[in-house]
C-alpha cells in the first residue's frame, strides 16, 4: 500500500503527497477553502472560472491551450467542490509521467508552475481582474444556474435543499443565485480575490510516481508569490441535529417522470458523528443495488425507476431521490419511509448487512486506483479533521456492527418532502 | 496464452481465442487494488434485422437493450446483479449502438465474481411476467430519456442525417416497439448473438492471464455457431436526409448540434484512421486552443459547454459538433467559413501541437482499466487492437485533416438538431 504523506509546506497551506508507480498519469489539485453562503457563493465559484482565461504568461485561451498542448495535452480545470458548508475551489491537473514521454519534458514542474501562474498571476488590465474576461463568465455562471433545470434529477434535489435549509448556508447552490451572479462587478471582484487568495486555508494533493520531496520542491517554487495574511479564516459547517414538523411541498414542470425527493436531518448521532457507520447505513438503506430502496421500491413494488439515498456526513443530511409515475406519488412515498422503519426496527437481514460492508469496504479499495477520487476522499477527511488513510478507514467500516447502523436509523428524523411532477393532474 | 507487447505504451496483453470461439484479452495491471472484468456481445441497438440459417429476421426497436436488463435474472429465482453486489464486487452493463457489455469490478473473490459474470451472460431465462414487469421498468426509463434533452437533441441530429439506418431510433425503442417483446424474441436473439464467436472477453487490473483462462474453460461450455450477417437498410447518399430538426423543451438556451455522415470502411484500421483524423481535424478547426472557439466564445456565441469530435456506431460513423448558443445557425456558418479556409492552407504548428497533446491523451487514458476493456472490445469487433492506436494516430498528416475538413464541414453536408426553451419560436 502506498503511504501517503501530509505536510505543511506553507503558512495555512497543507500538501498531501501520495506517491506511487502504479500510474502513467500524474494528478495535482490545489483547494481555496471558503465559506459557503449566499453572498460569497458566485463570487467564490467564478473566480477560478475567470483564472482560467489566461495568465500574465498566457494571457487568451488560445496561447494557454497551445501551452497545455505543448505539455502533451495536460489538462488544467477549475474545479468547485462543495463539502457541507465548505466551498472549496481551485483547479486540478493531470499530466502524462516523464517516463513515457520523449526528451526531459518535466511535465510535473511545468504543471504545477502553470496551475500557480494561474491562481497568483492572472491576465489583468492596470492591475485589475480582466472585465472581459469576469463580463464573460459571469454570462457563462448564469448560464450555469438557469441550465440547472435541464436534468430534471439534479434539479429537485436543488430545490429540496433550498426548501429545506431555506435559512442556512446550505440552502446556496455552489454556484450562488442569479441576482448575485449578476451583481458580480470585475473591480470589487478584484479586491475579493486578493483577500480571499491571502486569508484561505489551502489545501493541495498529488499523486504520482514523483517523490514527496520533489512535488514540494516544485511546490514551493510555484507558490513562492502566495500572499499569506495574519490569520486564516475559520470556515465551518453548521449542524442542525433536529428536524422541524415536515414539510411537503409539490412544483409543476413540462416533464413525463415525476420526481420525488426526500430530505432528512441525521440526528442526536451528529453529537458523536461515526462516519463509517453512516456509510454502511447508507449503503443498507438506499446506496447501491443490494440496498433496501433498490430491492424494494424499485425491483419488487417497480414503483419507480431509479430509488436511491446519499449522505452528506459533513452536514448532516440524508437525501432521497427517486423518479417515479406521477400517479404513484402516495405509494412511492409510503413504500420509502417505509423501508427506514424496517432499518429502525432492526428488520435487516445479515445478508443486507454484510453485503453492504463488503460494498463500502471495496468501493473504498477501489479508490486506490483513480487519483481523483483519492483527492476527493482525502480533502473530505481533512474537512472533518480525521487522520485515516483509505486503508484504515475501511478497517473501520469493517468493524461496523448492526447496532450501530440501527441506531443511525433511528436517529433519522424526516424534514421536507419536495415532488416535482408534470403539470395539470392532481396528486 | 499469447502475449502482444506495446513496449512504446509500457502495456502487454495477452490473448486467445478458445476452441468455441469465444476470445479472451488480459492486459494486467501492477500495483492495482482492482479487477475489471467486460464480457461483450458484437449486437447492440442498431442490430435489428439480421440473417440467420439463410432466413432474415426482423426485431423490433429495443430488444438488445431489454435483453440485457433481462439477463441478471437466473433460473434459480436469484438477481445476478445483486449476487454480484452482495459479494463486494460493483457490477453493471449497458447496451450502445453496437454492443452490450456486462461487466463488474472488485476488489476481492476476483474469481468467484468472474464465474458469476460468465454464468449469467449464458443463460437465457425469460418468463411472460419478469418481461411484462420490464416493460414497466423500461417504459419509465425512456420517458426519462424523452425529458432529457441531451438525447434529445442527439436523436433529432440523427434522424436529420439518416433517411433508414436504425441509428434513427434510440437504443431503448418507444414505449410501443417494447411492448411488441415476447420471450420468444429474447430466447431468439439471445442464441444469435451471445454466442463465444460473436464475443470477447476483456479483463484488466490485478489479474492472472492464464487463470482467467482457465475459469473461461470451466464456465463457458456454449460451442461457438455462425455469426448473424446485419443489415442496416438502404445505403445511404452523402448528404443528409433533412437540414434542421427543431424542438421545444424545458431547457434554458438553446442546445444544438450539427454534423455530418462520414463514410464506413470495413476495414477496421483504416476506419479507425478516419476517426481520429476526424478528432484532430476538429480540434484544429474549432478546439480549444483553435482561433476559431476563442473568437466564438469571445462573442458570447459559445460557452464551455461547446464540444465537437467524431463517433462511430455499426455500419456508419459521423462528425459534429455541439453546445449551448443563443444563435446555433451562427456558430454553424462561423465553423464552415473557417473550415473552408483551414482546408486551404495553414495551421502547421498548430496541427503538430495537437498530435502531441491527442498522444499524451492516449496514454492517459491507459489509466483506466475501463476505457482499456472497453477500447479493447470495440476495436477487436473491427480486427484491430487500441493499443495501436498511438501509431495510427502518429500516421495521419495535415493533408489527411484538411481534406476531412473541406469534405465534411461544407455547408451541403451539415445537418441541424436544435432544442429550444418551450415557447421560443
Amino acid at each position: 500500500m502506498d503511504k501517503i504523506i501530509r505536510k505543511i509546506v506553507m503558512p495555512g497551506v497543507t500538501l498531501l503527497c501520495l506517491q506511487t508507480p502504479k500510474f502513467k498519469t500524474g494528478y495535482f489539485s490545489v483547494a481555496l477553502q471558503r465559506q459557503l453562503c449566499p453572498e460569497n457563493a458566485a463570487k467564490d465559484s467564478i473566480i477560478p472560472q475567470i483564472l482560467k482565461r489566461g495568465c500574465r504568461r498566457y494571457p487568451d485561451m488560445e496561447s494557454l491551450s497551445a501551452a497545455l498542448d505543448d505539455l502533451y495535452g495536460a489538462v488544467v480545470e477549475p474545479i468547485v467542490r462543495q463539502r457541507g458548508e465548505i466551498l472549496c475551489t481551485g483547479f486540478c491537473s493531470s499530466f502524462v509521467d516523464d517516463k513515457y514521454l520523449p526528451g526531459e519534458a518535466k511535465t510535473l514542474e511545468n504543471t504545477i508552475s502553470l496551475v500557480a501562474e494561474l491562481l497568483l498571476d492572472p491576465a489583468t488590465k492596470d492591475g485589475l481582474l480582466n472585465a472581459e474576461y469576469v463580463n464573460s463568465e459571469k454570462e457563462n455562471i448564469c448560464d450555469e444556474i438557469r441550465s440547472r433545470v435541464n436534468d430534471k434529477r439534479v434539479y429537485a434535489s436543488g430545490r429540496l435543499r433550498e426548501i429545506m435549509c431555506a435559512d442556512e448556508n446550505y440552502g446556496t447552490y455552489a454556484y450562488g443565485t442569479l441576482e448575485t451572479a449578476e451583481k458580480i462587478q470585475y473591480i470589487p471582484l478584484t479586491k475579493y480575490y486578493k483577500e480571499s487568495l491571502a486569508e484561505s486555508n489551502i489545501y493541495m494533493f498529488y499523486c504520482g510516481s514523483a517523490s514527496p520531496m520533489r512535488v514540494e520542491l516544485a511546490v514551493k517554487e510555484a507558490f513562492a508569490t502566495l500572499p499569506r495574511s495574519e490569520e486564516y479564516y475559520d470556515t465551518s459547517t453548521e449542524i442542525r441535529i433536529n428536524a422541524d414538523e415536515p414539510k411537503y411541498v409539490t412544483e409543476e414542470m413540462d416533464v413525463l417522470q415525476g420526481n420525488l425527493t426526500i430530505g432528512f436531518r441525521m440526528g442526536e448521532v451528529m453529537y458523536r458523528p461515526n462516519y463509517a457507520a453512516m456509510t454502511v447505513f447508507n449503503t443498507v438503506y438506499g446506496g447501491g443495488v443490494t440496498s433496501k430502496l433498490f430491492a424494494n421500491v424499485r425491483e419488487k413494488l417497480s414503483l419507480c425507476y431509479y430509488a436511491s439515498s446519499s449522505v452528506d456526513s459533513n452536514k448532516g443530511i440524508m437525501t432521497v431521490s427517486s423518479g417515479i409515475d406521477p400517479a404513484k406519488y402516495e405509494e412511492a412515498l409510503a413504500e420509502i419511509l417505509a423501508q427506514l422503519d424496517a432499518c429502525r426496527k432492526g428488520d435487516i437481514s445479515s445478508k443486507e448487512f454484510e453485503s453492504a460492508k463488503s460494498y463500502v469496504v471495496a468501493s473504498l479499495r477501489a479508490y486506490n486506483d483513480s487519483a481523483a477520487t483519492m483527492d476527493d476522499f482525502y480533502l473530505g477527511q481533512e474537512l472533518k479533521g480525521l487522520i485515516y488513510d483509505l486503508d484504515e478507514y475501511a478497517g473501520l467500516v469493517d468493524m461496523v456492527e448492526l447496532e450501530d447502523v440501527v441506531e443511525i436509523a433511528k436517529s433519522v428524523e424526516l424534514d421536507t418532502v419536495y415532488f416535482l411532477k408534470n403539470r395539470g393532474e392532481a396528486v | 496464452m499469447r502475449l502482444i507487447e506495446y513496449k512504446n505504451v509500457g502495456e502487454e496483453v495477452w490473448y486467445e481465442k478458445l476452441y468455441n470461439g469465444l476470445t479472451v484479452l488480459v492486459v494486467p495491471k501492477k500495483n492495482y487494488s482492482r479487477t475489471y472484468a467486460f464480457f461483450a456481445t458484437n449486437y447492440g441497438g442498431c442490430d435489428r434485422r439480421f440473417k440467420l440459417d439463410g432466413q432474415w429476421h426482423d426485431t423490433p426497436a429495443g430488444v438488445a437493450h431489454f435483453l440485457e436488463h433481462k439477463m441478471f435474472d437466473l433460473p434459480d429465482g436469484s438477481n445476478a446483479l445483486t449476487t454480484l453486489s452482495e459479494n463486494g464486487a460493483s457490477p453493471n452493463a449497458f447496451t450502445a449502438n453496437g454492443m452490450t457489455g456486462y461487466l463488474f469490478r472488485c476488489t476481492d473473490k476476483f474469481e468467484e465474481n468472474l464465474t458469476v459474470l460468465l454464468n449469467f451472460v449464458m443463460t437465457p431465462y425469460f418468463t411472460e411476467e419478469s418481461v411484462a414487469k420490464e416493460q414497466g421498468i423500461i417504459g419509465q426509463e425512456i420517458k426519462m430519456g424523452e425529458d432529457s434533452p441531451a438525447r434529445q437533441l442527439r436523436q433529432n441530429l440523427m434522424r436529420a442525417l439518416y433517411a433508414n439506418h436504425p441509428v434513427r431510433d434510440s437504443i431503448a425503442g418507444t414505449v410501443e416497439s417494447i411492448a411488441e417483446i415476447t420471450p420468444e424474441v429474447l430466447y431468439a436473439c439471445h442464441k444469435a448473438f451471445y454466442n463465444p464467436s460473436n464475443m470477447v472477453l476483456c479483463v484488466s487490473g490485478n489479474a492472472d492471464p492464464e487463470r482467467v483462462k482457465q475459469i473461461v474453460l470451466d464456465n463457458v461450455k456454449t460451442m461457438g455457431a455462425e455469426v448473424p450477417e446485419r443489415d442496416y437498410g438502404e445505403e445511404e447518399g452523402e448528404l443528409p436526409a433533412k437540414v434542421r430538426i427543431e424542438e421545444e423543451m424545458a431547457v434554458a438556451m438553446p442546445l444544438f448540434m450539427f454534423g455530418a455522415k462520414l463514410p464506413f470502411d470495413a476495414d477496421g484500421r483504416s476506419f479507425m484512421k478516419q476517426l481520429l483524423t476526424g478528432e484532430l481535424a476538429c480540434e484544429m478547426l474549432m478546439g480549444e486552443s483553435s482561433e476559431l472557439y476563442s473568437q466564438m466564445y469571445k462573442d458570447g456565441l459559445i460557452n464551455r459547454s461547446f464540444y465537437c469530435g467524431t463517433a462511430d456506431f455499426p455500419g456508419g460513423a459521423f462528425t459534429a459538433a455541439g453546445g449551448e448558443s443563443k444563435d446555433p445557425y451562427a456558430v454553424m456558418e462561423r465553423v464552415t467559413e473557417a473550415a473552408a479556409k483551414m482546408a486551404e492552407s495553414g495551421g502547421e504548428q498548430l496541427f503538430e501541437r495537437l498530435k502531441k497533446a491527442m498522444l499524451g491523451s492516449t496514454i492517459r487514458a491507459l489509466d483506466s482499466v475501463e476505457n482499456i476493456c472497453h477500447n479493447e472490445a470495440e476495436a477487436f469487433f473491427h480486427g484491430y487492437s487500441s493499443f495501436e492506436a498511438k501509431d495510427i494516430l502518429l500516421s495521419v498528416s495535415i493533408e489527411d485533416c484538411r481534406e476531412f475538413l473541406r469534405k465534411y464541414f461544407a455547408i451541403e453536408r451539415l445537418a441541424m438538431s436544435v432544442i429550444r426553451p418551450l415557447g421560443e419560436k
